[in-house]
């Protein structure tokens, strides 16, 4: 009886295997079909995506690149969202700050926005690695495993991330954005995975803000860095941002 | 008294055996009927000949070619991808009679047709958008 038992058992497993094998296959060439496709184009660690702005060209209370980044990504007057929020709960990717010397009275107007740390304190602190870095050094949110704990709003010294507290409705095709998860300026990778520069950049008017290849001496952001004095903003910290600023 | 329990719990294997076997033989059938029960397969005018694979095997499948390729697109940069969201909406989005572009999650349209009907929720579009950009949208 035990016997028979046993060969009914093996046979039922025999069964169930051949079923899996049937049901499987396509799984099983759709790894092989991505293997063979996959192109050695996207991010390159050869490179590092980095910005100059000019504050002496900055003028002020201009806001061309706020609103540049509002209708490229989707948030702000760029969009019919988040009208629940309070002005303090609403996303901000990048916004204008204006410093003032306390002795001369001189002010100097700048955008501030994610300045894409080659050290992110955000990354550091995820739990769950949505927040990381490309290897071209554009600091991204992986809102498909963002859990909206907010710890790397915390942590950011440049108060560059957002919050969605709200459902959203009308967002961009190339910026996805929803409730419960964090969001930052992406350096518009959808753009510069192409080819292109970041809206901001391209829309200012004054021409105070330059994107290149920081890592290639012959870019003209390279060149320019290498003639003009800049600085990085809370250098101190030794994060080492992308965005640097002159003039200030 | 024992062989008769083991006979017992043996029929009741076969039985459990059954449905599970019978259950998924049903989902498959399903999965390949896609036009009966309200289930209908609509392509807009925008979509070219095919899908970027076999109808059979996106109907079961494209939630692992669409996982597979977010994170090669978020990630790695590579944005020339099969399984893209922002295609899929270009293709399958419809119009209404005023030309108004309807978002794919409506109610019957491409994706919530299916997915109702199976009963699987659908969390995509909490993120991403419904409609391709520049287009007029109906009104919700």
């Amino acid at each position: 009886m035990s016997q028979d038992h046993n060969k009914s058992r093996r046979h039922f497993l025999g069964q169930a295997a051949a079923t899996t094998a049937v049901i499987a296959p396509g799984i099983t060439l759709m790894t092989i079909a991505q293997a063979n496709q996959d192109q050695p184009h996207g991010a390159s660690s050869s490179k590092r995506w980095g910005m100059l702005v000019d504050t002496n060209k900055c003028t002020d209370g201009c806001t061309d690149c706020v609103s540049a980044c509002q209708q490229e990504n989707g948030w702000g007057d760029g969009s019919s969202d988040e009208s629940l929020s309070n002005p303090q709960q609403k996303a901000q990717w990048i916004r204008t700050v204006t410093i003032r010397d306390k002795q001369t009275g001189h002010t100097n107007q700048l955008p501030m926005m994610c300045q894409h740390c080659e050290s992110p304190a955000c990354v550091d602190v995820c739990p769950t690695g949505a927040s990381m870095k490309r290897v071209d050094g554009i600091v991204l949110v992986d809102k498909h495993i963002c859990i909206g704990c907010r710890y790397c709003m915390m942590a950011c010294p440049y108060k560059a991330r957002s919050f969605v507290h709200e459902s959203l409705h009308d967002q961009k095709s190339n910026s996805p954005r929803g409730k419960g998860t964090v969001e930052a300026c992406t350096m518009c990778v959808h753009r510069v995975d192409h080819g292109d520069q970041p809206a901001c950049v391209e829309k200012c008017s004054s021409g105070a803000m330059m994107f290149g290849d920081l890592n290639d001496p012959n870019s003209d952001i390279s060149k320019k860095l290498a003639e003009v004095d800049s600085t990085q903003i809370r250098a101190d910290l030794g994060l080492n941002p992308s965005i640097r600023y002159s003039g200030i | 008294m024992l062989s008769q329990m083991l006979k017992q719990i043996s029929r009741q294997r076969v039985t459990v055996v059954a449905l599970v076997l019978g259950s998924l033989m049903g989902y498959a059938s399903i999965a390949q009927s896609g036009d009966r029960d309200g289930v209908r397969s609509s392509i807009s005018p925008n979509a070219g000949d095919s899908c970027v694979r076999e109808t059979s095997w996106m109907r079961r499948n494209h939630m692992e070619l669409l996982q597979h390729d977010r994170d090669r697109t978020l990630r790695q940069g590579i944005r020339s991808v099969d399984g893209s969201i922002k295609g899929c909406v270009e293709c399958h989005v419809q119009q209404d009679d005023h030309g108004n572009t309807v978002a794919i999650n409506a109610e019957n349209q491409f994706c919530s047709s299916c997915h109702a009907f199976t009963s699987v929720s659908i969390d995509c579009f909490e993120c991403h958008a419904t409609t391709p950009d520049s287009v007029k949208r109906a009104a919700k």
